[in-house]
């Protein structure tokens, strides 16, 4: 079938086979490797994705699903050479270590972001939960995500 | 390959079922699509998914229900003041669903649905009685949720009908809303056991009506009206709930699974009834 979403702000229409993974068109299909798969049944977040700004995981999404969608990934987040303050605040703060969670948290950070602008500590634990890390500790993200919130906040 | 369909009306939906009566329904995915690539890869007939659906992702108000859309995400319901202010024990169970992913793609009908043991949802709708709403094309039909699911994943749902809806009683008349999950973690966990109760305390403290149901303890959520009725006249405290509790032990009829055994959740499902001591009026 052919199907017509905007990823990352641009237009695209590419013909799939509807029931792949949305997870497999973005990586193959489009070139997206930003998403990750872990463990491609829900439980770990590395291949969140914003679907018209609001978290979903890629892994159980069918290729028909992504029709009509506004599509974020990671690749999304930099306005060109400038990277997304959340980006910034996770290479400020030392959130990456091997790398594989981190675009899944960035945007499970900014789907929360979205819903609610001012979250606490606490918030921001709960909102990345579905998230999972085996490498940093969550401290360092936490550290990050609240670093950004708290920019925003201050250019409000 | 499979077919995969996206109605946006109830009409789109039939034409699609007369064409493909086999079909697998979904919303979310978030079951269905886990269990896919292990036990449906290229078997499944066709898919439909009922996110577009819109007649169906609603809350609405009548006198004395609330009405709830099966494709409404568990997301949408947390943010839904109705939900908040009049559902607090719906609300609590759905705070301690899979994580916020899944509740941003998950819906109130697929969790019911899928009739697990450890539905989250199941233990406050049972006693929120809820009745569920099944549509096909011909008819519609109300069945109670206690009968409408029979067994572990077990409904009465048949071919060609789809639950188009959930209509819960307010509890007006209770001042206790108390839900609680025990997991092995915070985030993501299935249910060990679970229990949701409505309680109205009298002024001077006394139980003047009750409402237990326990999840992840038996085939299907556990309710006996003798349990609800042993707490009435009794005050909220140890020694009045530990004959209640030790009942609740006695009921419930766990098994073992890679969880926890069926002799801790036995014990954990009479320690949720002493949680209520912390529970506060509303």
């Amino acid at each position: 079938m052919t199907i017509h979403f905007i990823l990352n702000g641009e237009k695209t229409t590419l013909n799939v086979t509807p029931d792949r993974r949305a997870v497999d068109v973005l990586r193959e299909d489009c070139g997206r490797t930003g998403t990750k798969e872990g463990c491609g049944a829900g439980e770990c977040g590395a291949c969140t994705i914003l679907v018209d700004g609001e978290s979903r995981l890629s892994c159980l999404m069918l290729a028909a699903q992504l029709e009509g969608r506004k599509i974020t990934t990671i690749e999304g987040m930099a306005v060109r050479d400038s990277l997304h303050p959340l980006q910034n605040a996770f290479i400020r703060h030392g959130a990456v270590q091997c790398g594989f969670c981190t675009p899944g948290m960035i945007l499970a950070a900014t789907s929360l972001m979205n819903h609610n602008p001012h979250p606490t500590r606490a918030d921001i634990r709960a909102g990345l939960s579905g998230n999972l890390c085996r490498c940093t500790g969550y401290q360092k993200i936490v550290d990050a995500v609240e670093a950004a919130v708290r920019l925003e906040e201050e250019k409000s | 390959m499979t077919q995969v369909y996206l109605p946006r009306t109830l009409t789109e939906l039939w034409t699609y079922l007369d064409g493909e009566p086999e079909a697998l329904i979904y919303t979310g995915g978030t079951d269905l699509l886990v269990k896919m690539p292990a036990e449906n890869a290229n078997t499944a007939p066709a898919l439909i998914c009922l996110e577009r659906l819109g007649e169906l992702r609603c809350i609405r108000e009548t006198a004395d229900s609330i009405l709830i859309g099966s494709t409404t995400t568990h997301a949408e319901l947390l943010r839904h003041p109705l939900i908040l202010a009049q559902l607090p024990v719906l609300a609590q169970a759905l705070q301690t669903l899979g994580s916020p992913l899944i509740r941003n793609m998950g819906t109130i009908g697929g969790n019911i649905c899928t009739a697990s043991p450890a539905g989250d949802t199941l233990p406050p709708l049972y006693i929120l009685e809820a009745e569920v709403e099944l549509h096909s094309r011909k008819a519609v039909r109300i069945l109670p949720i206690r009968e409408f699911i029979s067994g572990p994943g077990k409904t009465q749902l048949q071919k060609g009908e789809i639950l188009s809806g959930v209509a819960v009683k307010k509890p007006a008349d209770y001042n206790i809303h108390h839900f609680e999950k025990v997991g092995q973690r915070k985030s993501m966990a299935c249910a060990v056991a679970s229990m949701a109760a409505l309680l109205r305390l009298s002024p001077s403290g006394l139980i003047e009506a009750a409402r237990l149901a326990l999840g992840s303890v038996g085939p299907t959520v556990v309710t006996a009206t003798a349990i609800d009725e042993s707490l009435i006249g009794k005050k909220l405290s140890l020694t009045s709930l530990a004959a209640t509790a030790e009942r609740i032990r006695q009921l419930v009829a766990p098994i073992d699974d890679v969880r926890a055994s069926a002799d801790y959740r036995r014990t954990v499902s009479g320690n949720l009834l002493l949680r209520l001591l912390d529970a506060r009026t509303q």
